[in-house]
């Protein structure tokens, strides 16, 4: 019995209980706990994010980064958070104050929220919600309320402008978001997150929706602000975006918030396709499985990294194209593909039974279908990509030779 | 835990979780100078004067998009239950879910022959 107060957090209660303590009092004691480290941990990690991404790009654009503060450059951030609170903070005149002085905080809110419900190990979560999913998609939304609350209040036009593009951007990229969701909560039958981690138990969801994945990690980029969908802070067009006019530590929570979103959005990324905790030896140790789970969380992290160090900037009508005309319309059929495919199999008694769900043999054949599916759907959206392409450059060159001819039939009169 | 207390998890955290980013705030409220003028609170819109007031019309793409946003979540959030129950529903489930995203692909088709995705 003792050993079990060794982990505090889950059994804290009845440990406390058991040293006399009201019931309900200790209760409230360890959920109050929990609350704690879920939001402290975000706040912690964030110094090393950013850390992480300027090193990264630095060493992408042939530069050494922060190196000075610290060993490697690591307290560079901590010395960057201690100037920004020490500048004077400036609210334009004409600002709505309230609204003004609100909005850094949401924004950080919004994405603090997510890691609430995020499985970090086989027992450590904040809450595991029976509905999860509906939960970290709606809280997630709250962040673009807190850009359009920045860019509104400011009493700039330049804020304004860059916050109706990102709300038009983030509202849109929501979207073929949710409906690549739908694939891997199909898959599962929950929308717990602890739920789906367990699921993929057996077969990562990667694997048996690659589509899916592609599609959310697609549109999560779009939600984050990353490039190549950093229109949000166009800084050669619109100076600064939505944050224009905040300084100080107001603009230091935006730049936090901006980060932390990006990794969060990896982070459910990792949680809902890789697998989140799990890996070996995790039902032993279950601590291991928040190592897991960031090391999983940094590969397409650090692929993001990379791609915004490399991609130049879409124009807001392309990425509204592409959401509207490609993403969505692809996310659509491949929702219904992934529903036809599971019943198929279903029905043809390939899918894993309930009992050896976590096995990974018996969902071997499911996942192959679905892969082989996905792969084909794949191939064909790509063709099709590529033959709309080259109807429009043949209809481009079409256009440029006519102009061309017309030059001719031009000149040799003008030189009569 | 039960599902009262997960609950109760996330209302503590709403309410504790808005404190933690406000803290650096009322911190840099304590320690940074206050020396307000009137030019250094003027709008800065890349050092020219402000001409007129800010909050104008905007262009009618931005309405047309949150229209059709809205059209594709609220149509979305009735897919949940049909996707989380759809191992245990027979093939007529596939059927339904079929023909309600045809309506949804329909509204897009709609949208898009109206050229409402044309961003111009």
């Amino acid at each position: 019995m003792e050993a079990q107060c060794i982990n505090i957090i889950e059994t804290m209660a009845s440990c406390l209980v058991r040293g006399g303590t009201d019931p309900g009092l200790a209760q409230f004691l360890s959920i109050a706990l929990g609350v704690l480290v879920v939001t402290l941990l975000p706040l912690i990690l964030v110094i090393i994010f950013i850390w992480l991404e300027r090193k990264i790009a630095a060493r992408v654009q042939d530069r050494i980064g922060p190196n000075r503060v610290g060993p490697f450059g690591l307290l560079q951030n901590v010395a960057d958070a201690v100037k920004l609170i020490i500048k004077e903070d400036i609210t334009p005149a004409g600002a709505d104050r309230l609204i003004y002085n609100a909005a850094p905080v949401i924004a950080i809110l919004s994405v603090i929220l997510v890691w609430g419900v995020i499985p970090y190990s086989p027992i450590h979560i904040g809450a595991d919600l029976g509905i999860g999913v509906v939960y970290v998609v709606a809280v997630g939304s709250v962040g673009t309320l807190a850009i359009m609350m920045a860019g509104w209040s400011s009493n700039n036009k330049y804020a304004l402008l860059g916050a109706f593009r990102v709300v038009a951007a983030l509202v849109s990229y929501e979207v073929p978001m949710i409906l690549a969701l739908l694939v891997p909560l199909m898959i599962a039958g929950t929308m717990s997150m602890q739920g789906i981690v367990e699921a993929q138990q057996g077969m990562w969801f990667i694997v048996s929706a690659p589509i899916a994945a592609l599609v959310f990690y697609i549109s999560n980029l779009a939600e984050t602000g990353r490039a190549p969908f950093d229109l949000i802070e166009a800084e050669s067009e619109l100076v600064a975006g939505y944050n224009i006019e905040y300084s100080g530590m107001k603009f230091g929570l935006f730049m936090a918030s901006e980060f932390l979103h990006s990794f969060t959005a990896n982070l459910l990324f990792a949680v809902i396709f890789l697998g989140g905790w799990s890996g070996p030896f995790v039902q032993q140790v279950p601590a291991l499985g928040f190592v897991w789970l960031m090391a999983k969380t940094a590969v397409p992290y650090l692929f993001t990294l990379i791609l915004r160090a490399t991609i130049p900037r879409v124009r807001i009508d392309q990425m509204m194209a592409f959401n509207w005309k490609f993403l969505v319309p692809v996310a659509l059929v491949n929702v219904l593909l992934v529903a036809l495919i599971l019943k198929v199999v279903q029905e043809l008694g390939l899918s894993p039974s309930p009992e050896n769900a976590t096995d990974f043999v018996a969902n071997v054949p499911q996942a192959l279908i679905l892969l082989v599916a996905n792969l084909i759907m794949g191939v064909i959206v790509l063709n099709m990509l590529r033959n709309q392409g080259r109807r429009e450059r043949m209809a481009d060159q079409a256009r440029m030779l006519r102009t061309v001819e017309q030059d001719k039939q031009i000149v040799p009169s003008a030189a009569r | 835990m039960n599902v009262v207390n997960e609950w109760a998890f996330i209302g503590v955290f709403m309410a504790v979780a808005w404190v933690l980013p406000a803290a650096p705030l009322v911190v840099s409220w304590i320690f940074r100078p206050k020396r307000p003028n009137a030019i250094k609170m003027a709008t800065y819109e890349c050092g020219v004067e402000t001409v007129g007031d800010t909050w104008v019309q905007f262009k009618v793409q931005y309405y047309l998009t949150g229209l059709i946003f809205l059209v594709f979540d609220v149509e979305l959030i009735f897919l949940f239950p049909w996707a989380i129950a759809y191992n245990q529903l027979d093939f007529f489930a596939f059927g339904a879910g079929l023909l309600f995203i045809f309506l949804l692909a329909d509204a897009l088709i709609y949208a898009w022959r109206k050229n409402a995705l044309e961003w111009s």
